[in-house]
């Protein structure tokens, strides 16, 4: 950013006494000055730590529920500060304006001054050569034609070379501001194309169970957060179904139950007249649409089962997705029969892959299907007239349900895969036919990935031209003292390089006809 | 060989190394002891010197002075020697501890069959091997015998943490981990982490140089290890050029491999996980670094302070967040 040298040689400057303009001109040098530039950023690296100690919203809203519960007096404070959602607050959204108004503000008419640079000649040789911090010096007979060879050897040495009276002048490394500029008009870039991909992209998430499909609709999503100028026209019009799921588990070792592989089979089309194509998705290799990918993101169990109620009707039929509550997929759900009459029925409980029972009751130990089992209980109320207020279909009101007893004690019954139990009171009965897989799967869609990368990319080799490049300035000079000829080699360096003393000996040496006097200077 | 075999080998070669490390250590230790002793010494024999001087004007002062200054000289050269060689031992140490922890490194990707660094106890000491790798390379050629002590000390509490706290037995990945990108993007944070610690240990001495310096300027005096360390603007001057190698290499590895392989394995490549925060967070604090050495007021010890805070939020990063936060970079297997 703007290099502060000059001003601070100068005096502080005195507040403003200039007015409107003159304050604002004011603020500008300062909100563009390095310190400014450099307050900010230590300020964004403060501003994004809480983000990563505190849950955040759009990452896992149930812990941040969780906080807020378990916290009734910071919770609020969090919330008002916006630390529940760090990266979208107001606060942080200033930090990092602010520091792109620096920098736009710093490098923009820093360009002018490169671009006149650039064009500049290497400058006239100062009066003492001998005080610059690498000096070389030599006396010949005959001057030849020194400053030409000098001219050759600077030129080999990728210098740019100005003849002066008696002198050359040369200077090399002027890419390095060049690198500099292109680092920080980069970064811009790339901030460009990660704003128009949050702008214009989208992401959804739905849980399909194996053998269902999917229509690339709002209305299937379970889950779905646009950009802000997102068009749901703009969603491609793709089907897609899952055919087959095959998960693998380490069997055996320290690592057993650790995920070995996933697969989920699927056939898509791209529009309702294209022909059907399949693909095998798994993590790392999601499906590339035209507008949009599909990535496999997670996997779980899904219990078939039939309720009857207590008129022998149907009141539930099919698979009910359980969410996976440890890595041994002790799996969570619920199964609502409304319906039901003349109560209503709902049950909740578990589904575990490979049950064992241990003193915690029935747990699964390991993630495969090798024993599965459905460990429930069952509830019964009043029908409820339809409210048609959301429900979530994880989780079951229990607000106006009474639990099953038996003998006095909470009803509470282990199936098989085709086993059925029958409620007490010839309230109904469940059936659990069997179970599928389920798979998550996420739809997205983030323009401007592709300007993001070509940022970064640019940025990076800008940041090696700026780190890497080192300027440096020589200076021959042949004048005639005493009768001799004497040749002077200097230069300086106006970055961190060190081997200054061997360039100039070397160009000494290529300039100097055997058996002459050196002089050196370090 | 079988892969138990290996991953036998592997346990055996890591502990055996951390061990030699340790002792390297004991010896750099040493050889700084033995460097402040010779400065203890020097300056008692210069006070006794001065007692006799002013008690003896009228006896043999003239002698006795004469004897005390070959006392300097003697304890001088004695001490100087016998740091010499404490140095001399702790790198050879390290030579042979390095050569055990590479080949304990190898066997552990023999073991798993792929490349080493596919959990917390795997990156530890796939690290630490880039650090001493990269002090090895340069001990020579940049004569960086003084920074011995601090290599060893983090290599040694590296390799002794993850022995005995991050253990994870070797065995095949995770399915989000099957992808090359494990290699580019986990050896170039690997590499660029040892370079960060090379930079702020030489930023650690460069402000004990700088200070030492000051005294100096002040009348005071310097003991003979930090005589013996580089001026305090070479070493600014290496760890600026350590961390400018670092810096590129930290961008591709977190602001492009990291989103390119985020966006294929969990589809979106920038999502705020804890670890890119921290990532991130690093990767500002060293464009602090940089723009800091560039302005007025800040270069020197401001500067070094900066590069040591980077190296801190790369630990925490590292150690910190895979222990105490929960994310999607869950790979610790601890």
């Amino acid at each position: 950013m703007t290099e502060v040298k000059d001003r601070i040689t100068s005096p502080p400057e005195p507040p403003p006494a200039l007015g409107l303009i003159g304050w604002l001109r004011w603020t500008w040098r300062q909100l563009t000055s390095m310190k400014t530039a450099l307050m900010l950023l230590f300020l964004l690296a403060l501003g994004a730590v809480p983000g990563s100690l505190i849950p955040q919203t759009p990452i896992d809203p149930i812990k941040v529920s969780d906080f807020l519960a378990a916290h009734p007096k910071l919770g609020p404070f969090y919330d008002k500060l916006g630390l529940f959602d760090v990266y979208k607050s107001a606060w942080f959204s200033a930090i990092y304006l602010l520091l792109f108004i620096s920098l736009i503000g710093c490098v923009v008419p820093r360009l002018g001054v490169y671009l006149k640079a650039f064009r500049a000649r290497p400058p006239k040789p100062p009066r003492n050569l001998d005080r610059l911090p690498g000096y070389q010096r030599f006396e010949v007979d005959e001057p030849g034609d020194m400053l030409a060879v000098a001219t050759g050897e600077l030129r080999k040495r990728r210098f740019r070379v100005e003849a002066y009276d008696g002198a050359v002048g040369a200077e090399r490394g002027y890419l390095r501001e060049a690198g500099n500029l292109l680092f920080h008009f980069s970064l811009i870039l790339a901030l460009v194309g990660v704003a128009w991909g949050s702008l214009f992209g989208y992401r959804g998430t739905v849980l399909v169970v194996v053998g269902n499909g999917f229509s690339n609709s709002l209305a299937q999503y379970d889950d779905f957060s646009p950009g802000r100028v997102f068009n749901a026209d703009n969603l491609p019009p793709f089907t897609l179904t899952v055919k087959d799921f095959e998960a693998k588990f380490q069997t055996d070792g320290p690592q057993r139950g650790a995920a070995r592989e996933f697969k989920a089979q699927l056939t898509y089309q791209e529009t309702p007249d294209a022909p059907e194509k399949s693909y095998e998705l798994q993590v790392n290799h999601p499906l590339k649409l035209d507008g949009s990918s599909v990535y496999l993101l997670g996997h779980g169990y899904a219990p078939r089962v039939t309720v009857r109620d207590g008129n022998g009707q149907v009141a539930f039929s099919g698979p009910a997705p359980f969410l996976p509550q440890d890595s041994n997929f002790s799996s969570f759900g619920v199964i609502k029969a409304p319906d039901a009459r003349p109560s209503q029925l709902g049950f909740e409980g578990f589904f575990l892959p490979t049950a064992v029972i241990d003193q915690r009751g029935p747990v699964s130990v390991f993630p495969d299907d090798l024993n599965p089992a459905l460990v429930m209980t069952a509830y019964y109320g009043r029908p409820q007239p339809e409210t048609g207020k959301p429900q979530s279909v994880y989780q079951l009101d229990k607000s106006k349900l009474t639990q099953f007893e038996k003998n006095g004690d909470k009803l509470r019954f282990q199936l098989a895969p085709g086993q059925s139990v029958k409620l007490p009171n010839n309230a109904g009965s469940l059936t659990f036919d069997g179970y599928s897989r389920w798979v998550k799967l996420q739809v997205s869609h983030t323009p401007g990935t592709d300007l993001a990368l070509a940022g970064i990319l640019l940025a990076i080799l800008g940041l090696m031209g700026s780190l890497f490049i080192h300027p440096r300035r020589t200076w021959v000079r042949v004048r005639s003292e005493d009768g001799r000829t004497v040749v002077e080699v200097a230069g300086l360096d106006r970055g961190p390089e060190r081997g200054l003393g061997d360039e100039l000996q070397a160009i000494t040496k290529a300039l100097r006809p055997d058996r002459s006097s050196t002089q050196e200077t370090p | 060989m079988t892969p138990e075999t290996y991953a036998h080998v592997s346990n055996l070669l890591i502990p055996t190394a951390t061990v030699i490390y340790a002792l390297a250590m004991v010896s750099h230790a040493m050889e700084w002891a033995l460097g402040r002793a010779v400065v203890a010494k020097a300056a008692a024999v210069k006070n006794e010197e001065v007692l006799v001087a002013s008690a003896g004007e009228h006896v043999t002062g003239g002698s006795a002075g004469s004897s005390a200054t070959d006392d300097v000289d003697e304890a001088a050269t004695g001490g100087t020697e016998r740091m010499e060689a404490a140095s001399r031992i702790g790198l050879l140490l390290t030579w042979l501890a390095f050569v055990l922890h590479l080949g304990g490194v190898v066997t552990r990707g023999l073991a798993a069959g792929r490349v080493p660094w596919g959990n917390m106890y795997e990156f530890s000491i796939t690290a630490s091997l880039a650090v001493a790798t990269v002090y090895l390379i340069f001990v020579h050629r940049y004569k960086l015998q003084w920074l011995g002590l601090g290599v060893t000390v983090v290599v040694a509490a590296v390799l002794g943490l993850a022995t005995l706290a991050l253990y994870t037995p070797a065995g095949p990945l995770v399915p989000a981990l099957h992808s090359y990108w494990l290699v580019i993007h986990v050896s170039a944070a690997a590499i660029s982490g040892g370079a960060f610690t090379v930079g702020g240990l030489v930023s650690v001495l460069y402000l004990i140089k700088a200070r030492a310096e000051r005294r100096v300027l002040a009348g005071g005096t310097m003991s003979a290890s930090l005589r013996r360390l580089p001026s305090a603007e070479a070493m600014d001057g290496t760890a600026y050029k350590v961390l400018a190698f670092a810096f590129p290499l930290w961008t591709f590895g977190v602001l492009v491999a990291g989103p390119i392989w985020a966006e294929y394995a969990w589809g979106r490549y920038w999502g705020w996980d804890p670890k890119e925060v921290w990532s991130l967070v690093t990767w500002v604090v060293y464009a602090a670094y940089l723009h800091a050495r560039a302005t007025a007021g800040w270069r020197g010890r401001r500067a070094a302070t900066i590069a040591i805070v980077g190296w801190f939020v790369f630990i925490f990063n590292f150690v910190g967040v895979n222990l105490l936060v929960s994310g999607l970079h869950s790979y610790a297997g601890v």
